[in-house]
């Protein structure tokens, strides 16, 4: 989001964008520290709480606007894209955030997404993966990992997970970021990169569902595996993890990332590829990296939005009533009586 | 021109109906519109009826491929594009197969004599030729080679006969413009305009047109009963005309009603015929007030037009019949969250894709009931080309003053159908400013105008108001989110009484013709208007007691029109549906009510409506 503030600051605090409505979210549901994040992430900005709107269609994840003291739309499954798309066509001045579930983005609503992607329509988008549909009660999602054994399958799921990432990559999507619930400071700083993008930021959240998928990324969030399991990406740095111990690198043979020990093999830490997160090809093979995760801002360049094309596009208006009534009244016209 | 003489009767004296039909590449629609501009400035009053395939460059020669264009016109006031034709144009075998049979008895017949080889009558169907046996002796047959008659008119200008072939319809039209007396200075202006870059084109389409002009007058050909006098027009209502389709009319009205209203407007669409053109039109009409958005699917397209009304502009969506079933879901949120919305239905034959080019009115159910719970919305249905203007601006006045959805119901023919429009004076429009926002002082987002039971319209960005909306059950008046149902009740009844409650500020229903009296009332709705009154007219000339009235407001019904009916022993309801408006109309007042009913693809003809009455009368 590229809008610059035009109003004086208000010094308003994170508590100061929480609602006056009861969070009902289950106890220790990893939604609570995404909305932490996301309202110290505005008082940080400083956002106008007028003109900043919370859009969001179906899921637990959707009840998200309820919560945030601004302009809030809990719409319909799937379909908060397109409402949002329509929201800031009719007003570029808004300040926009979609609040969406892994199955209201990629089921339900995995068209508009597409679209609203290709077209870039300046907005944040937060996509809450848990893995499974939590407010229907632990269905399998799109992201859910084949076989997840769940109340609708109870045998393991047959189809593959999509993967959000790089879904959004191949729609078009200028800015994707990755990252996890637990990692409050880093989700902060990429809440911000996202905003201060112009165009759809895409940021992907990894969200635990403790009710009905816990642990799903356990691997990732635990204190003692994250390390080895958090690639955090960061323009113009080299791709290190593990403490600096690993790194990832580019085989040209294979035209594949590989993972290295840093000192094995005669491969130093310069080994390591640097992150371009201008890169779309480096994207791609970032987002799909499964261990370590790739986190952070994986891919970002500029490219004009969608609203500002279009109202770049208006046609200067005709606002006398005499062009009006020459433009109904036609070319060829007749007289009678 | 004795035989001529007896051409005057199935249209009645002072008006003719000539149908253009031939295959999709032989320009009759555009043959068609231009003979429509020439009668309308020679001050005819006319009623047209495009009638296309589905296809769009279905197989040269096939019966599915055929395209017609089909115009009534006069000195009189025509209500309709005709039941029978005086003159039909059959520029090949197939265009004569599909529509002879409505070529009346001693009606003039038209034919290409080039198109008729083997090829293309087996293509028709025929066995034979049919110009070889009796099947065309009831008519008065012209049997002419356009094609080499328009190659030879073009071959001085270093044509060759492919592109003369393409000429064929100007040939046409010139010949037909003669034999019925009309001018052709508007097209030859309008081809000098319309192929200004191509010169070689429009040389040979204006020789081609004053050929086929010259054909008549030097092969002597008696010209029609002239229905029009020179110097005469039809006794339409004093002003200034221009002809206009109902998809133009449509248009315009919303673009106005953004001026009356003071609010813009934002049309999100997916392509669908007959829906397309609004969205192809509207997006020309930026200057004025209005944007266009092409969304990914209905879906998108009717949820763009929800956010943009949340923004602030009037959202609006248009499709038809399958289009606006997939919108559903989303109508049932701007409902929940009473926002102002406004639906265009252009109505086609159904189920599924169905008769995509062909009319149909079997949407009302769809619009009046189709959702999920109770969920009222408010439904106009526009009945003339010319209507679909004011309609359109009352459809946005209610979605405004009301905060909801309006559906409005046209259909396939009242988009494309055309007829002479008395250009409305924008300047005496009322206005209706619409006001948004609210009191920053215990701004509640549901609570209600204590008249009209609407909320304020409150967009994001308005200092001070903020607040969350949403489809879950909100709570009087707060707007959070509440499962209470003592709530649910209320909230319910809110939006029922609301919608009902727009009975209030719409006209009484009135009498198009005939009124309380008489012995039997036809109540229509939408785009059968000209066929019943044209019917109508006839009964009533002939000393029957018929009334009619016609239904803009389907819901909520006026206030009076159970008194109407109740007034009546029989009432008459023609539709293009199984029997929809009747269903309801027993629905809401327990009334017995008859149908005439046709899904033919078809509009009614007048000789339908008047049969059936006819019956009813001597029952
Ligand atoms: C049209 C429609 N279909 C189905 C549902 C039921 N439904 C509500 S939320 C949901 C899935 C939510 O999953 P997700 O988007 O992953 O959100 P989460 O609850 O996990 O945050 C479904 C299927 C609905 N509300 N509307
Ligand atoms: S079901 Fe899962 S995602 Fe939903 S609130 Fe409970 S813990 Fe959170
Ligand atoms: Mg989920």
């Amino acid at each position: 989001m590229a809008t610059v503030l035009e109003r004086e600051p208000k010094g308003l605090t994170p508590k100061d964008w929480a609602s006056d409505q009861e969070v009902r979210w289950c106890p220790g549901c990893g939604d609570y520290a995404i909305l932490k994040a996301v309202q110290k992430t505005l008082a940080d900005l400083q956002a106008d709480p007028d003109r900043t709107v919370f859009i969001s269609g179906i899921g637990c994840a959707a009840r998200f606007p309820y919560y945030i003291e601004s302009y809030g739309f809990h719409t319909i499954h799937g379909r908060a894209a397109a409402i949002a798309t329509g929201a800031k066509l009719a007003n570029p001045e808004l300040d926009i955030w979609v609040v969406s579930g892994d199955g209201d983005s990629l089921s339900i609503g995995g068209n508009h997404l597409l679209h609203l992607l290709r077209r870039n329509v300046d907005l944040v988008y937060l996509l809450f993966n848990n893995e499974v549909y939590g407010l229907t009660k632990g269905q399998a999602s799109p992201t859910s990992p084949r076989g997840t054994v769940s109340p609708s399958s109870p045998g393991g799921t047959l189809d593959a997970p999509v993967n959000a990432g790089a879904f959004a990559l191949g729609a078009g999507a200028r800015f994707v970021a990755r990252v996890a619930d637990v990692v409050q400071g880093p989700m902060v700083e990429v809440l911000t990169r996202a905003h201060g993008h112009t165009g759809t930021s895409f940021v992907e959240i990894l969200q635990n569902c403790i009710v009905y998928n816990d642990g799903a990324f356990d691997a990732v969030t635990d204190k003692a595996t994250a390390a080895e399991h958090q690639l955090w990406c960061r323009h113009g740095e080299p791709l290190l993890f593990a403490g600096g111990t690993k790194g990832v690198r580019l085989v040209p043979e294979r035209f594949a990332l590989e993972i290295f020990d840093v000192g094995a093999d005669g491969l130093g830490a310069e080994a390591a590829l640097v992150h371009d997160e201008t890169n779309p090809m480096l994207a791609q093979m970032l987002v799909r990296l499964e261990a370590p995760t790739a986190l952070g801002v994986i891919f970002a360049i500029e490219a004009p939005s969608y609203d500002a094309a279009f109202s770049a596009a208006a046609p200067a208006r005709k606002p006398e009533l005499a062009d009006l009534q020459r433009q109904v009244g036609g070319r060829t016209t007749w007289e009678i009586g | 021109m004795n035989e001529i003489s007896h051409l005057v009767g199935a249209a009645g004296p002072d008006s003719l109906v000539v149908r253009f039909a031939g295959d999709s590449g032989d320009g009759m629609q555009l043959t068609g519109s231009r003979f429509t501009q020439e009668a309308a400035l020679d001050g005819a009053d006319l009623a047209t009826f495009p009638d296309f395939p589905a296809e769009i460059r279905a197989p040269v020669g096939t019966t599915f491929g055929v395209s017609a264009f089909q115009i009534q016109f006069g000195g009189r006031r025509v209500r309709t594009p005709g039941d029978q034709l005086d003159v039909l144009v059959a520029l090949n075998p197939a265009a004569l197969k599909t529509n002879l049979e409505d070529l009346r008895h001693g009606g003039t017949l038209i034919v290409d004599t080039a198109a008729f080889v083997d090829r293309n009558l087996r293509k028709a169907g025929y066995d034979r030729d049919p110009r070889e046996d009796d099947a065309l002796d009831a008519y008065r047959c012209l049997e002419i080679d356009i094609t080499k008659l328009t190659q030879a008119a073009v071959k001085p200008l270093g044509v060759g006969n492919r592109d003369a072939n393409r000429a064929r319809n100007f040939w046409t039209l010139g010949l037909v413009l003669w034999l019925t007396g009309r001018r052709r200075s508007s097209t030859q202006e309008w081809i000098r305009e319309r192929f200004a870059s191509e010169p070689l084109v429009r040389d040979a389409n204006l020789a081609a047109l004053d050929a086929g002009h010259a054909y008549g007058e030097t092969a002597e050909l008696p010209r029609l009963p002239e229905v029009l006098a020179k110097g005469h027009s039809a006794p339409l209502p004093a002003g200034r005309y221009r002809t206009v389709t109902g998809v133009e009319a449509l248009c315009y009205g919303l673009v106005a009603a953004a001026r009356l209203s003071g609010i813009d407007l934002f049309y999100g669409s997916y392509p669908i015929t007959p829906a397309s053109s609004m969205l192809h039109m509207l997006a020309r009409l930026g200057a004025f007030g209005v944007r266009t958005f092409q969304a990914e699917d209905e879906i998108a397209a009717i949820c763009a037009a929800i956010g943009a009304s949340y923004a602030g502009q009037l959202g609006i969506t248009g499709s038809s019949g399958p289009g606006i079933a997939l919108k559903m879901e989303a109508l049932g949120l701007a409902i929940a969250t009473e926002l102002p919305l406004v639906v265009i239905d252009a109505q086609r034959g159904g189920p599924s894709t169905g008769l995509p080019t062909k009319t149909e009115q079997s949407d009302l159910f769809q619009a009046v009931l189709g959702r999920n719970a109770d969920s009222p919305i408010v439904v106009l249905a526009a009945s003339t080309p010319g209507d679909c203007f004011p309609v359109a601006i009352e459809a946005v006045r209610l979605a405004t003053r009301y905060m909801t959805p309006v559906m409005l119901l046209t259909d396939g023919f009242l988009a494309n159908a055309s007829e002479p429009w008395l250009i409305p004076d924008l300047a005496a429009l009322e206005p209706f400013p619409v006001q948004q926002g609210a009191a920053a002082d215990g701004f509640k987002p549901y609570a209600r105008d204590p008249e009209t039971l609407a909320r304020a319209w409150v967009p994001p960005g308005t200092p001070g108001l903020r607040h969350r909306i949403g489809g879950i059950e909100r709570a009087h008046p707060t707007g959070a989110i509440s499962y209470d149902p003592a709530n649910h009740q209320t909230m319910t009844d809110f939006r029922r009484a609301k919608i009902l409650g727009i009975a209030r500020d719409i006209p009484e229903q009135d009498f198009v013709a005939g009124g309380p009296d008489d012995r039997l009332l036809i109540l229509g709705w939408g785009s059968t208007f000209g066929a019943i009154q044209s019917a109508v007219d006839r009964l009533r000339a002939g000393g029957a007691a018929v009334a009619h009235a016609h239904l803009r407001h389907i819901w909520p019904l006026p206030a009076n029109l159970g008194d109407i009916l109740a007034g009546f022993d029989r009432v008459l309801v023609p539709e293009l549906n199984a029997g929809q408006l009747n269903f309801l109309l027993q629905g809401v007042y327990g009334c017995r009510v008859e149908s005439l009913t046709k899904v033919s693809g078809k509009p009614f003809t007048a000789a339908e409506i008047e049969t059936r009455v006819k019956t009813l009368l001597e029952a």
